[in-house]
């Protein structure tokens, strides 16, 4: 298999294209996405639109309902819609069309009808765009049966994890983080795919098991080297696929360590965290040495003033703290 | 009701689906009198305990989609809402399984996962019935974005009430429509009143088919309980829609003789209005004019009621005796692959 060293931006728009030009039933839109448009406000899906044309690749208005109804519906009828929500802060504009619709439509038709649309969406603090521009809101997804909650840690996890959403057949929320756009990694050729629901091992380690997913997994990695040299072996687990997530690779894992932290950027209480914790809790807690701790973001929206927003999103240290805590 | 008005610019019926006018005209009457008869027998049965379900009856409301019904191809599509058994039982969901689901039993349209306010019956065309104010509209433009890209000649038809008209959704739909051009016909059945509220108190518009011209969309105001002129209005968005012209924004006016939600006892409505209302019943209007057309007889149409009403009986005795969903139900039909979490 050959591999390039391109970015998560570069690795997207490679899989919107093969999977566009393999399927014709692949569609996209989202505002902004064609090519006059710029192909994306930040260029995912640039070149799309002069390749396969305006009708299956579209700028729509600014009508998040209307873009993710025509993606239900269509779906519903056959496509394999893939539609842009510019910002995650602009999906609780169409929260009715997701969770009320998209979610339910299998289980209320009793399984006649399937909605295999995908949803891509970015988001991340760290850029000073404040309070509605930066929130991590998978908790709110995950609470509703009926959608895939994905996100990656890495262009090549970025690949394979989107096109296994574009060809999935149930909705997926696809989550695009800002600062991993233009890292670069190996990506895998055309028609690599990462099955959703399968937890990878991305750092091995004996004493602690940190649960992590999406560009917090990095933060994670950093805080495995740094307690390396202390002498604590930590293993970092990256979920890849929030919803339904990897239960299995969790509890064998932590099985084996007795100690665990799980950590996202998204506001720490009622977040995903506080759900894997929970399970392990409830297999494994006869062999837990420690409480699991959790790591998140503070109950507070995301700050503007960059001294703030820094210490809003969950750091190495607090990382590092939390695995010293299961340790003592 | 003049038949002249049927043979204006819009053409004659006889040139709909191959049938003659006359059997047009008694399909139409068909659907009437079974959803008339349908919800007759559902107040009944919810009264007399033999069924408990939450039903939004659409007494009043059944020459809208009738006529309608009587257009569309068995392939077009409709979303429909949760005062929706009359768009259903028009488009060709069966009764068995309407009634099943309305018991909540496996045999349902949707193995009473869904109940009444989410009857889907792709079969039939009947994609999905909502129970959100106003979003069968957001999800009628994909179906119809399906169609326009496969170029598979079907059309949508959304149903909603004129409360809906007030809903962001409409407006994002109905532009997003109209900037696409696609295939899909907006079907407002104004029955005066929003949940417990009159129309005039809620929506600043004295019509809601006036609203198409932010679109830049037809806008078509008609008696909905006229089945001439609806057929006209009906025929001309349909067509439109079929031959790439765009969608069409219908307001189909009509009435609600049961209130909202069955049982809501209707103190908010005035009397006098919903008397006058209930004593232009569009079913007895209908049926006189079939009769002095000479389309049917007296006896022809009693006969047609007489077995829809024993169709009804059957439907309801069939789902009652029907198995419940197996507990395991719970955990299917939730994802694909049925992931258990």
């Amino acid at each position: 298999m050959t591999e390039s060293l391109i970015t998560t931006i570069q690795a997207l728009n490679s899989v919107l294209y093969h999977a566009m030009e393999m399927d014709s039933s692949v569609i996209v839109f989202g505002e902004d996405v064609a090519d006059p448009e710029d192909g994306g406000v930040r260029g995912v899906t640039k070149g799309l639109s002069t390749k396969f044309g305006d009708s299956r690749v579209r700028s729509t208005p600014i009508s998040e309902q209307a873009i993710i109804g025509a993606a239900i519906g269509s779906a519903m009828a056959g496509m394999r819609p893939i539609a842009e929500i510019m910002l995650m802060n602009f999906m609780p504009v169409a929260m009715d069309m997701i969770t009320n619709h998209a979610a339910k439509l299998r289980f209320m038709s009793g399984g006649q009808t399937a909605v295999p649309l995908t949803i891509r969406t970015g988001t991340g603090a760290g850029f000073g765009t404040a309070g509605q521009h930066s929130d991590y809101l998978e908790a709110w997804f995950a609470h509703t049966p009926g959608l895939k909650v994905v996100t990656y840690s890495s262009p090549a996890d970025a690949a394979g994890l989107l096109a296994s959403c574009i060809f999935d057949d149930d909705p997926c929320i696809f989550i695009e983080n800002f600062p991993s756009y233009n890292e670069r990694g190996k990506v895998p050729e055309v028609g690599y795919r990462i099955p959703l629901g399968k937890a990878s091992i991305v750092h091995e380690g004996n004493d602690v098991s940190i649960i992590s997913y999406g560009p917090q997994v990095r933060v994670a990695m950093v805080a495995a080297e740094a307690l390396l040299s202390e002498g604590v072996s930590v293993q970092v687990i990256d979920l890849r696929t929030i919803v339904p997530w990897d239960r299995e690779t969790v509890l064998n894992e932590v099985a084996k360590t007795n100690r665990a932290v799980v950590t996202h950027e998204a506001v720490k209480a009622f977040g995903v965290c506080a759900e894997v914790s929970s399970v392990i809790h409830e297999e494994l807690f006869s062999q837990l040495q420690a409480p699991v701790q959790r790591v998140g973001a503070p109950s507070c929206p995301v700050p503007y003033s960059s001294i703030l927003e820094n210490e809003f999103i969950p750091n190495v240290k607090k990382v590092i703290d939390a695995v010293k805590v299961t340790l003592s | 009701m003049n038949k002249r008005s049927l043979n204006g610019r819009n053409g004659t019926l006889n040139q709909v689906n191959g049938l003659p006018e006359k059997e047009v005209f008694l399909n139409i009457y068909r659907s009437i009198s079974l959803i008339k008869n349908n919800d007759e027998q559902a107040c009944k049965a919810i009264k007399s305990g033999r069924i408990k379900m939450i039903y939004y009856s659409p007494r009043g409301q059944e020459v809208i989609p009738s006529v309608i019904s009587a257009i569309l191809n068995k392939d077009d599509y409709i979303c429909t809402i949760y005062r929706g058994s009359h768009d259903m039982l028009a488009k060709g969901v069966p009764l068995d399984l309407l009634w099943a689901e309305f018991a909540g039993r496996i045999t349902g349209t949707c193995k009473g996962k869904g109940g009444p306010m989410h009857i889907t019956h792709p079969e039939s065309g009947c994609m999905i019935t909502t129970g959100i104010v106003g979003s069968s509209m957001p999800i009628a433009n994909g179906l119809a974005l399906a169609s326009q890209i496969k170029k598979d000649n079907k059309v949508t038809v959304a149903y909603f009430g004129d409360g809906a008209s007030n809903i962001g959704a409409f407006h994002e739909s109905l532009n997003m429509a109209s900037v696409w051009k696609l295939p899909v016909v907006f079907v407002c059945q104004n029955n005066r009143f929003g949940e417990h509220t009159r129309f005039e108190k809620a929506t600043a518009v004295e019509k809601v088919s006036d609203r198409a011209a932010s679109y830049l969309m037809p806008g078509i105001h008609v008696d909905g309980n006229d089945p001439i002129a609806m057929y006209a209005a009906a025929k001309e968005a349909i067509e439109r829609a079929r031959s790439g012209g765009g969608p069409t924004l219908i307001e189909a006016m009509t009435f609600r003789f049961r209130g909202h939600v069955f049982g809501d006892g209707d103190r908010y409505m005035d009397k006098a209005e919903k008397e006058v209302a209930i004593r232009s019943d569009p079913v007895p209007r209908y049926r006189k004019w079939l009769v002095d057309q000479g389309y049917a007889s007296e006896e022809d149409l009693a006969d047609i009621d007489a077995k829809n009403e024993l169709r009804v009986q059957s439907a309801i005795k069939k789902a009652l005796d029907a198995s419940w969903p197996d507990i395991s139900e719970l955990y299917k039909d939730i994802l694909a692959s049925n992931v258990a979490h």
